[in-house]
């Protein structure tokens, strides 16, 4: 602080504070109507503290099958996310850490094409090829399962330059020491790369993992049944239920329990959360 | 660029690079290049027969008013998504950034909504303006504004610009607080033994030092907010009333799966191509970048 003036302390509390009641209010309002029954949701205006029956729509959500979202439980389409963003989360770290090691440690033909090749992929989303990479996944016969809802999601290009841009500040000596101590490649890679790389994985990790679990064109697409929806894309069934009223205590306990998880991830870690989320933009 | 001392492998480096080039050419080039071809084509909705057209899909994208509108409805929605969001985010950054006590506190509290899903922001912000028993708008009706998104085409694209840009706030705010940090406090001591004032020493030195963080996320905003936003219009308003939320890349999945329209729809997606490779290129040429690929 360069100067001292209260009011401008009070000021910058004040903007703070009123920031945080904006960002946490909508929470706040699923929470409260996550606890209540339909008829205390039925009329407005709508209350604005915990009812007392969270117990029963959330066991409800968890376990039982609700018509209005296919008849799967939640707790099965949680199971569903939690799946796609570990394969996704896991598998993007893999390939990403052995194609950069290959793109900085080697010296091969197209080196600098197959480098070109990754970058372009950040110019391309799903959600700007959605019908022909669509069509690509039908004809491998990967509709309806794990694998399709996970692998064409599973290349990264950002991943790929963060862990380039790493490898490329470890110092040359390391290589050298571990040549005389004759050790081949793939060695080094497991002893000594991958040790090093382990903060820039954590803090990867975290980001790649809200990606996967946020995941919605994707497994709307690939999925139609109901047993593989993930529970962003499912709660949306719900929401546009058609001709029938929208069950909102039970779209808004969908709704807590599905930003639960990353939510949780990003509080815990938040230091690595950061660094990752700073690095990867760059 | 490269390492001075290598490992020598014929093989070992193509193995390891296999599996990152196999989906990329899979799941990237193919269905980009089958975008490309088929936008030249009109297919019936069975796929047995097409027939060359040339440029007729994309002539009559831009003859059909429905997709012009589609366009202005995208621009008004990125701007204001990233202004509003934005703003709020550096107005929230400056604050934190002049807090001493509980700043770690107040950090936590403003960056969780980073990890909330698109699709889930809408949903939440749905339900408080639900005109029937939303509280927001309850709230609104008492202060005489009738709210009913499900009518009013204005009110609705309204609803998802404030659920997508709360949803972005804390991403910008994480980047505007960095930004602020690297200030040197140094110059800000100098400007006030020059007896300026807080309001002038933002505008004439923090926010000009800051004009790299805010171009990047300028760019960041609205990639986010022309390509991201697709589950949070799916989910809500499903692109309407009638047309008024219905955005670019809403267009493309509406025409190639609603309508069954696949040259259409591949003519729309290679013009999204086109527009992010353009928005990439402006960040990568015109944003200072501390690291050089």
């Amino acid at each position: 602080m360069v100067e001292n003036r209260p009011f401008l302390t009070f000021l910058t509390h004040a903007v703070l504070i009123i920031g945080v009641i904006f960002l946490c209010f909508p929470v706040w309002m699923a929470l409260v109507a996550s606890t209540h029954g339909p008829e205390a949701l039925s009329r407005s205006p709508i209350p604005l503290w915990f009812g007392d029956r969270a117990w029963e729509n959330y066991s409800q959500l968890l376990a039982g099958g609700l018509p209005e979202a296919g008849g799967v439980p939640i707790g099965r389409m949680m199971f569903n996310s939690a799946i796609m963003a570990l394969v996704i989360t896991f598998g993007k770290i893999a390939i990403s850490l052995i194609s950069a090691y290959a793109i900085v440690y080697f010296r091969f033909p197209f080196r600098m094409g197959f480098f070109w090749m990754i970058f372009i992929t950040l110019m391309l989303p799903v959600e700007v090829r959605i019908l022909p990479t669509f069509d690509v996944v039908t004809k491998l016969g990967m509709l309806n399962s794990y694998v399709g809802l996970t692998i064409p999601l599973i290349a990264s290009a950002t991943a790929t330059f963060l862990f380039r841009q790493f490898f490329l500040t470890i110092p040359d000596e390391l290589v050298e020491a571990a040549r005389i101590d004759r050790a081949g490649p793939l060695r080094f890679f497991w002893d000594i790369l991958l040790p090093m790389s382990r903060t820039n994985i954590a803090a990867l990790f975290i980001i790649l993992f809200i990606f996967g679990w946020n995941q919605y064109l994707w497994p709307l697409l690939v999925t139609t049944d109901e047993s593989l929806y993930t529970v962003v894309m499912g709660i949306q069934r719900m929401v546009n239920a058609g001709e029938a009223l929208p069950v909102w205590h039970y779209i808004m306990g969908t709704a807590v329990l599905a930003l639960i998880p990353p939510v949780l991830v990003v509080v815990a870690m938040q230091k690595l959360f950061v660094k990752g989320l700073v690095e990867s933009e760059k | 660029m490269q390492k001075r001392v290598v490992f020598r492998s014929r093989l070992l480096p193509y193995l390891l690079v296999l599996p990152q080039i196999a989906i990329t050419v899979i799941f990237f080039f193919w269905p980009s290049y089958q975008a490309i071809e088929s936008s030249f084509f009109i297919e019936d909705a069975f796929g047995f027969s097409r027939e060359w057209v040339g440029l007729q899909n994309y002539f009559e994208l831009f003859d059909d008013p429905g997709y012009l509108k589609s366009f202005r409805t995208t621009l008004i929605f990125g701007v204001s998504v990233a202004f509003l969001a934005m703003s709020i985010a550096l107005g929230l950054a400056v604050a934190a950034n002049r807090v001493v006590k509980a700043a770690t506190g107040y950090r936590t509290l403003l960056i969780w909504p980073y990890a909330v899903a698109p699709a889930l922001a809408g949903v939440m912000w749905y339900f408080m303006m639900n005109p029937s028993l939303g509280i927001v708008a309850y709230w609104l009706r008492s202060l005489g504004v009738d709210w009913n998104h499900y009518l009013n085409g204005d009110q609705a694209l309204l609803l998802v610009i404030v659920a997508a840009a709360w949803k972005q706030i804390s991403y910008n705010f994480l980047f505007f607080l960095a930004g602020l940090q690297s200030i040197p406090k140094s110059m800000l001591e100098a400007a006030a033994i020059d007896r300026a004032g807080p309001v002038r020493r933002f505008w004439t030195i923090v926010f000009p030092l800051l004009t790299p963080t805010t171009f990047f996320l300028l760019v960041v905003n609205l990639v986010y907010a022309f390509f991201d936003t697709f589950s949070l219009i799916h989910a809500t308003t499903e692109g309407g009333p009638v047309d008024a939320t219905s955005v670019l890349v809403f267009r493309v999945y509406n025409t190639g799966f609603i309508g069954q329209d696949y040259g259409s729809s591949a003519a729309q997606s290679v013009i999204l191509m086109a527009l992010v490779i353009g928005m990439t290129f402006v960040q990568f040429r015109y944003v200072e970048r501390k690291v050089q690929y």
